[in-house]
Formats: structure tokens, sequence, C-alpha cells
């Protein structure tokens, strides 16, 4: 009897082992081709001949002498200047995140807390303002904002992206506090505090898993932002992901693939590090609220 | 109608260039320049930055979005740039919103230097000055010709003889290419081929389409035909897609941007072999017409309407300084240049070839676009064979007709 | 909480929403009710580097007058709406008396763009939300099962597809699938099929959305689903395995029922943005066979000439068929809301 369970559940490791492996294989694969071919040229990367040149740096030896290339990292980040724009998405990202952060935890919080119908129709508002083209609200910014003279400038696309992303900072934030039990805030209300005493010193020691799973989708999506950024900010202020857009060319001109493949690769390694360090947070973060529908 | 033609250029650039040149000698301004972001436009930028100092301020904002946030950042008063970069489709939007003012005081003024034709006037009024040429045109491989022991082709149809004459000596299968990729490049291609075959695509002095005619199926099935050479993934084919499939020695015949030379034709991605047979010749022409079936495009500087004229003629003295014949020959290999200065490189052939040929101009009337993007995603059915030519053409018309009553130019 | 003190709490929040979001969409509806003023046309003659040609232009005095008489444009009602570019009322009714047969009126339907789009959209949204919520699951509770060693760099694997810009992940995905790339090659080579084409055949076209779609959003579905795993409590499972549950009736009758309210939420995520569905047909130059309403909208706003009152349209249709999709989802949040309440 106990050999057959045993049987049946090291058969049931090997095959959510294989079908992990497996799936690590479909999630890293083209990322580890990029960061491989990152170090050669366009025609092996993008190889017409042969798909192996990638592997093997074969136009990579004949243009430069070894099968390996900086060439992308050099002209992405001194010669067309990325970290300038590096430096405009850490600015933009941290203060996005800082911000959306802050406005979503009071909003969600009371969202969570109100017990009145009204809180459910905003939830359902907030859903539609999420439902809402994110093209068609940028091309609608741009005439006021340039009329205003607020265009081109990282504090507008900061505060455009912390708008936009607060039906799903809302959303997820509220419902890390309906996890967090009742008892808790209002046993402090009883003892004198005022609403916002409460939230303050009762709240806040216990509501940072959550924060920082939500502040971990904010950041993604302000760093992966392309619709806002492109058309919002000037060209010195520009973030990487435009920047990226920018080395790819048009129909006229060539662009500079590699650049921007070697680009792509730097972008994603800080994200590396964020999900290395965040990563028990994570976790233990969506532990504690969970994400109720 | 008379066309004034390329090869003029070489000869005015040498009387002009030791002409006298605006210099940046004003009492101030601000300058502020929107435009796209590549070499040669970066370096008649970097000249017009030369002018800052003494009062005079010199900014600009190069990036691949311009196109779309132009209108916009020139509607404000004061606008946000007091020049825009265009071409002749980009310009339109301006010139229908009223954004962009005439040059023609300024270029008497301070434009002594430029080329007669560098002066884009419509209805009498210099609405910009034009600095760069392109247009599509004939990429051969001379040693694969001579090998099917073929002449360079000068038609369409030669292009196909050509091409089935390839693939049936074994040498390839899918011998041509062209920038077919689905909207603006499938519709550029359906414009070329169109007005090479002689067809108007409105009625004449209306906004009404009237592409759904024999020449418009005639066009359709040419560009059927040839693209029965090319790969089945054509309609994806953009100019990035051609430009490799050309580097790495799978075509033989191809239609390209003459702007796509230089880069095709360098040291990198591909080898001596492929770019030493490399041949520009001018775009075919098509249908027994007279004309090369391909369209001519500028790029050239506008001025804003809603400024200063301090600024307005700040931002002009030091763009024409961007253009100096020192400037030019300086970058001569960026670009196939308009302005004085310019000696024709062998990357400049195909575009020479194609204007001098008699080419016509990209038509640069105020509802063109709708008719482009109504093109764009109207054509792939029928080169897909879902759909016939005339439903393809009807599908266009429906489009278009739609879109320009919203926009106010069809009742 | 009283409402005062609600209001204190959610107004930055809700300030910024209705500036940068509810004020945008109230002119956006305004814009599609609204058609441009009629152009006053005059033939002219362009001269440029190539010659001169005689041409039209738009009056700029005439047009001003209009535009100042009534700066919002011609009053159009819904028939943006219902024009041959978006619900094509006129042409739906021709085509319904005109065909013969179903077959017929599915053909002359799929002829008209917002039909294509709308029916890749919803193809895309149902194929793709449901495989997200399977393989998300079953990632989750496969990695739940590693070692805890190996716990750490998997989860950071699996999340790569998320994190990889899209501009550039689906360029080299598309490179990828090419003839010449590593898996179109191989697919030929596996397949025996030397004309097998990725991006040509409209129903492969297809399938190479979806297999996108599915890839670049499971790691969402799996990192909520994970997390809930940790949540589930380890009593009850116990309990069902004391009582002879084998593993995967624990999984069925303990674990999914659990993690219920997670699946409401990615389903209500999901079916949103697949429904939005527009970086993988760009990224994948998949316009010849797919279209979706954000391509409509993309293509209407980036033209040379902007349409926005025709996108305008486009986006309200959007935001109403979201509403229309997660209806039945918010009904049952609707009565949880209130069971909660009690």
């Amino acid at each position: 009897m106990s050999s057959v369970a045993h049987r049946r559940s090291s058969a049931l490791i090997v095959l959510s082992t294989g079908f992990v492996v497996l799936w690590l294989v479909i999630a890293a694969f083209p990322f580890l081709w990029t960061l491989w071919g990152s170090f050669k040229v366009q025609g092996d990367f993008f190889s017409r001949a042969d798909w192996m040149n990638a592997i093997w740096g074969t136009r990579t030896a004949v243009e430069t002498g070894g099968p390996f290339t900086g060439a992308g990292y050099e002209g992405a980040w001194i010669e067309k200047g990325f970290w300038r724009a590096a430096l405009n998405t850490l600015i933009v990202v941290f203060f996005t995140v800082v911000i959306s952060l802050t406005l979503g935890t009071l909003g969600g919080y009371a969202l969570a807390r109100s017990g009145y119908r009204y809180a459910f129709w905003l939830l359902m508002l907030a859903l539609v303002f999420r439902a809402m083209p994110h093209i068609t609200l940028v091309s609608g910014y741009l005439l006021p904002f340039f009329e205003w003279n607020l265009w081109g400038y990282k504090t507008t696309a900061i505060i455009v992206l912390v708008a936009i992303n607060q039906p799903f900072t809302l959303w997820m934030l509220h419902s890390f506090f309906l996890n967090i039990p009742k008892d808790l805030d209002e046993s402090a209300m009883v003892d004198g505090c005022t609403r916002f005493q409460a939230f303050r010193h009762v709240i806040i020691p216990v509501m940072w898993p959550g924060v920082v799973t939500t502040g971990l989708f904010s950041f993604l999506l302000a760093y992966n932002d392309f619709a806002v950024t492109a058309m919002l900010l000037s060209r010195e202020n520009q973030t990487m992901v435009p920047a990226i857009a920018g080395f790819l060319g048009s129909t006229f001109e060539e662009g500079n693939v590699m650049f921007a493949v070697a680009a792509v690769v730097s972008a994603t390694a800080p994200l590396f590090v964020l999900i290395v360090f965040f990563q028990r947070q994570i976790v233990s973060g969506l532990t504690a609220g969970a994400v109720k529908g | 109608m008379t066309f004034m033609r390329l090869s003029g250029l070489t000869l005015a650039a040498a009387l002009t260039s030791t002409a006298a040149w605006a210099n940046c000698d004003l009492p101030g301004g601000n300058v502020n320049i929107l435009g796209n972001d590549f070499a040669a436009i970066n370096a008649v930028v970097d000249g017009a930055r030369a002018c800052a100092g003494n009062g005079m301020s010199v900014s600009a904002n190069l990036t691949i979005e311009h196109r779309d946030i132009q209108v916009a950042a020139l509607t404000p008063n004061p606008a946000e740039y007091t020049s825009a970069i265009v071409a002749n489709s980009s310009i339109v939007p301006l010139i229908n919103g009223g954004l962009i003012r005439p040059l023609d005081d300024l270029v008497a003024a301070n434009g002594q230097g430029l080329n007669q034709n560098q002066l884009i006037t419509i209805d009498g009024q210099v609405m910009a000055v034009a600095f760069m040429a392109n247009a599509q045109h004939l990429y051969y491989r001379s040693d694969i010709l001579a090998q099917v022991g073929r002449d360079v082709p000068t038609t369409y149809e030669e292009v196909l003889s050509t091409a089935q004459a390839i693939r049936d000596a074994g040498i390839m299968e899918y011998p041509y290419a062209m920038n077919s990729k689905v909207g603006w490049n499938l519709a550029e291609e359906f414009v070329n081929m169109y007005l090479g075959y002689g067809g108007t695509f409105f009625e004449p002095g209306s906004a009404m389409p009237s592409i759904n005619n024999e020449t418009g199926v005639a066009a359709l099935e040419m560009m059927a035909a040839l693209n029965a050479y090319a790969n089945p993934d054509f309609l994806t084919f953009d100019s990035n897609a051609t430009a490799a499939l050309w580097e790495s020695g799978q075509l033989a015949l191809a239609t390209m941007w003459g702007s796509r030379a230089a880069p095709i034709l360098d040291d990198e991605g591909s080898t001596a072999e492929i770019t030493g047979a490399t041949g520009l010749a001018a775009a075919p022409t098509v249908g027994g017409g007279g004309i090369p079936a391909s369209t001519l495009w500028w790029d050239g500087f506008t001025i804003a309407a809603n400024i200063t004229d301090q600024d307005a003629e700040a931002t002009f003295v030091a763009l024409l300084n961007g253009l100096s014949p020192d400037t030019i020959m300086a970058n001569n290999d960026l670009a196939v240049w308009l302005a004085p200065g310019y000696t024709p490189g062998a990357t400049a052939q195909g575009v020479f070839a194609t204007a001098n040929a008699g080419a016509r101009p990209y038509p640069m009337l105020p509802y063109m676009g709708l008719m482009h993007t109504a093109l764009g995603d109207n054509l792939s059915e029928f080169l897909q064979g879902q759909e016939s030519a005339q439903q393809a053409l009807a599908d266009v018309e429906a489009a278009y007709i739609t879109a320009a009553r919203a926009q106010g130019f069809v009742n | 909480m009283p409402h005062r003190t609600f209001l204190w709490f959610i107004l930055p929040s809700l300030l910024a929403m209705i500036l940068f979001i509810a004020l945008p969409i109230g002119s956006v509806l305004v814009q599609s009710l609204y058609v441009e003023h009629e152009q006053v046309l005059i033939e002219t003659e362009t001269c440029g580097p190539f010659g001169c040609t005689p041409s039209v232009s738009v009056d700029q005095n005439a047009t001003r007058a209009l535009r100042e008489a009534q700066p919002l444009g011609r009053f159009n009602g819904l028939r943006t709406y219902t024009d041959r570019n978006h619900l094509a009322f006129a042409e739906v009714a021709a085509a319904w008396s005109g065909s013969d047969g179903w077959v017929d009126f599915g053909g002359r339907l799929m002829n008209l763009p917002f039909y294509k789009a709308l029916a890749f959209t919803l193809a895309y949204t149902f194929i793709v939300t449901p495989f997200v919520i399977i393989l998300g699951l079953a990632i989750a509770l496969a990695v739940n099962g590693l070692p805890r060693m190996l716990k750490g760099p998997t989860i950071f694997v699996s999340l790569l597809p998320m994190i990889v810009t899209p501009l550039v992940g689906s360029l080299i995905l598309f490179w990828m699938i090419d003839a010449d790339g590593i898996i179109g090659a191989t697919l030929q080579r596996l397949t025996g099929n030397s004309d097998l084409s990725l991006k040509a055949s409209p129903a492969l076209t297809w399938l190479t959305l979806f297999l996108y779609g599915i890839w670049s959003s499971s790691p969402f579905a799996f990192i909520v689903f994970y997390a809930g795993l940790q949540t589930v409590p380890g009593e009850t499972l116990e309990a069902a395995q004391i009582d002879g549950a084998t593993r995967w009736q624990r999984v069925r009758y303990v674990t999914i029922p659990y993690m219920a309210p997670l699946v409401v939420f990615i389903l209500l995520i999901q079916l949103m943005d697949n429904f939005r569905v527009f970086e993988a047909i760009v990224g994948l130059s998949a316009q010849a066979n797919a279209s979706s309403l954000s391509i409509l909208i993309y293509s209407d706003l980036r033209g040379d000439v902007a349409q926005f009152g025709s996108a305008a349209a486009t986006s309200m249709m959007t935001i109403i068929g979201v509403a229309i999709l997660l209806t039945p989802v918010l009904i049952r949040t609707w009565r949880d809301f209130n069971r909660k309440r009690v």
C-alpha cells in the first residue's frame, strides 16, 4: 500500500519536475538567446544565412576579429547616451511607485473599510477607467499639455503614470486591506485614536508585504511603459523604453538594432537584482493579503 | 507640366557654393526644432546649434515620435517648437491646420544661397525648404543577371520575366522583394504602382476617390504577380526585412528605399561578393507608362505660424546655417542632399535615376493621408488570394469615404 | 467608516483619476459625437524639388471661420458609431439581406474592419485567458512542490516573459519564428515541410499570437497563484490526507476552492488586458491576418491625418466591450461585497 503511494508520488515528482523544467526552458530561452546574441553583430544575431551563426558568431569574427563584441553596449551606452535614459527611468519609476503607493494605500484602505455601497461602485468605476486604451488617453493629453506648457517634463509623465495606474493599484491594495483584520484598527480607535492615527500606528506597520507586492507591479508598469513615456517626454527626458524604440530605426532610415538588443539586456539587469531582492517579499506579501476578486 | 530635375542640382551647387551665405549674426531669438532622429537631420540640427549664443538659443527635440506630436505641439500660441522638420506627407496636417507660416519674406531676406528647387511652394507661397530627397528604386545583382543573361530590367514586366528566369535556372526560388508589410508600406507600393500606370487617386478637384477602375486593378494585379516571386512572408516585409534579405544574398531584384543604399553597400552585415555585385537603377516603369512606378519624397523644414517674427527669423537663419555647403560637404554621404554643396555619390544613383526618369512626387493633398491609411488596411486580403481586386478597391474606397466624411473632406 | 473620513482618504486617488481618466473619457465621448468641419478646398499648384503639380489645398480663411463658429465641429450624434468603419449598420443590413446563407453572411461581415477586429479580439480573449489561468496554476502547483532551495531561482526565471520589454521581446521572437530563424527552421525540419511559414498562413499566425499571449501573461497568473498557495491552511490539507484523499483530490477539493477569489482577480485583469490586445499583433507584424480594436484605434491616430473622432468611437466601444465581458465576474463580486458588508 505505502509502496504504491510512494511510487505514485515519485512518478508525480518526476512529472511535475519535468513540467517545471520545460516551463523554465520556454520562459528563459528567448532571454538567454538575447543575452548571448547581444555580444554579436547584427549579421549574426539576425542571420538570414543560418541561425547557428548567432551561436558561433561567424560574421562577428569577420567584422570585429573575435567571436564576441561589446559594440552594441558601447554604442548604446556611450555613443547614444543611453545612461541618460537610464537615469530618467530611475527618477520616473521611483517617484511613480512612491506616489502610486501613497495614494493607493490611503484609497485602498478607505475602500476596504468603508462598507457603504458607493465603495463598491467606486471600485467598479476604477475598472471602467482601466479599460480605456492608453493610446487614446495620451492623444487626448497632448493638446492641453502643450497649451499649458506642461509637455515634455518628467513630472508630467510621473503624474500621468500614477493616475492611469491608480485603478490597478487601488484594486490590489484594497484586496490586501480586506485581509487585515478590522479589529486591529477598530480597537485602536476605541482607545481614542482618530481614523488616521489608527491607520498610521496600527495599519502601516502590518501592511508592508501588500505594499511591496503592489509596488512591484507598479514598478513593472512604469518601467515597461511605452504609450505614455514615448508621447509625453521630450528627447532629453526620455526613459529607456522609448529610447530603445528610437534605436530601431524607421522605414527610411536603418536603425541600430544591436544597440536596442544590448539596451534591452541592460534594462533587464536591474530588474533581476530587484526581483531577487524582493522575491521573499512578493510571496509573503501576497500571502498575507492574497488578492480577492 | 515641366519638371525641374535633380540633374540640375550639381550644377547649381557648383554655381552657388561661393554665393554669400547667411551667417547667424542676429540680435536674438529662440530656436526650438522638432524632427525625426537620424544622422542626416542630426547633422543639420548640429549646424543650427552652432548659431547659439549672442542672445540666440537653439534647442531641438529629435525623436521618432515627432510626427505624432507635431500638430499638438504647433497649435498653442506661442508654439512649443519654432520649426518642424517634415516630409511631403507629414507637412500636410500642418498646412491643413494653418500651423506653419509662409516663408517668402524670410527667403527673400536670407535665403539667397538656396537652390530655387528647394523651395516648396503651395499656391505661390513658400511653405517649406526641402533639403534631402528619397525614392524607392530598383536594386539588382549584376552577377545573377549575368548568369541568366539578362539586362537590368527597366519595366516591371521585365522584372517578372527576369525573376522567372532566375527561378527557372534554379538560382533562387524567391528572387524578388518589395516593402510590402501591411499598413503604410503596402499602401506606398500601391501608390507607386498606380501612379506608374498613370492613375489618379481622386476625381479632379474633389476629394472623391477614383481608384476602383481598370488602372487600379492592373496595379494590384502587378503587385500580386511580383509578390508571387517574393517569399510567402512578404506581407511582413518592412525596410529592415528587405534590407536584411538583400544583405544575406537571398534576393536578386528588389524595390527598396534609396536611403537604404548606403547601409546596404557598406561593409557591415554582408559579404563583398554581394555588395560588389549590387547595382542601383531607376524604379522600373509599368504597363507601358513613361514614368517610373515610384514616388519622390523630400525632407524639409517648416517654420511655425504661432511664434514671434523674431523667433521665426532666428529659426530660419539657424537652419540655413545647418544647411551651409560646409555642413553638407562634411556629411555628404548621409543623404541625397538637395542643398548646395552636395556631390552625388554611388549610393545616390538610384534616387537620381528615378527622379531624372520623371517619377512623380508623392501627392501632397490634404486627404491623401486618409487614402494611404485606407489602402494600407484593405489590400492584404487580395494579395492573400482571399478576395478579388475589385472588392479590395471597393473596400478601400468605402473605408476612405467614411473617413473623409468624418474629416469634412467629403459630404 | 464615516463618509467624511472616507472622502479624505480617497480624495488624492480620486482626484488623480478624475483629472486624468474621467475627464479625458468625457471629452473622448463628446468627441466621438462630433465630426470635423467641412473643409473648404481650393485648387492650387504645388511646386517642389521635382517640379510643379496641380493640387488641392484647404482654404485656411474659410475653414477658420467655420471652426470659430462651431469649435467642436459638426454634431453627428451616434452616426460615427454606426458608420462603415465601426458598427456598419447599413453594410451589415445589406450583407444580411443580400447573402445566401450563414457562411456568405459571415464572409461579408469579416470584410468590415470592426467585425474582423472583433472576431480576433474575442477569439484571443477567450482562448488565451483560460490557458493563462490553467498554466499559471499548474506552474504554481509544480513550483510549490519543489525543494526550498530551488524555489527562488525558479520564480525568478518564470517571471522573465513578463519583464522583458515587449517592444524588443516580440522583435526577437518574430525573428525566431522566421523560416530562417531557430524556431521556424526547427519546425520546418520537424514537419518535413519546407514551405511552412508561421507568418504567412492566417491559421498559424493566429496560433502564434495565442501562444505568445499565453507565454507573456502566464507569469502574472503564476505569481498571484503561487502566493495564494502559501495561504492554503496546512491543517485542512493534512486532515484531507488523513481521510485518505489522493493528492489530486486534495488539489481539486481543498486547494482550488480556496483559490477561487484569486481566479476571479486574474480573470478580471486578464479579460480586460486580452480584450485590448495590441502589442502582440504589432510586435509579430501580424496585421495581415489579425486585427483588434486597439489596432483600429492605433491606425486611426497614427496615420498622416489623425482621425480623433473615429478613434474616440472605437475607444468608447472598447470600454463598453470590457464592461460586458466583466459583468458576470462583477455580479459575483457584488454578491461577495454584500455578504461581507453584513
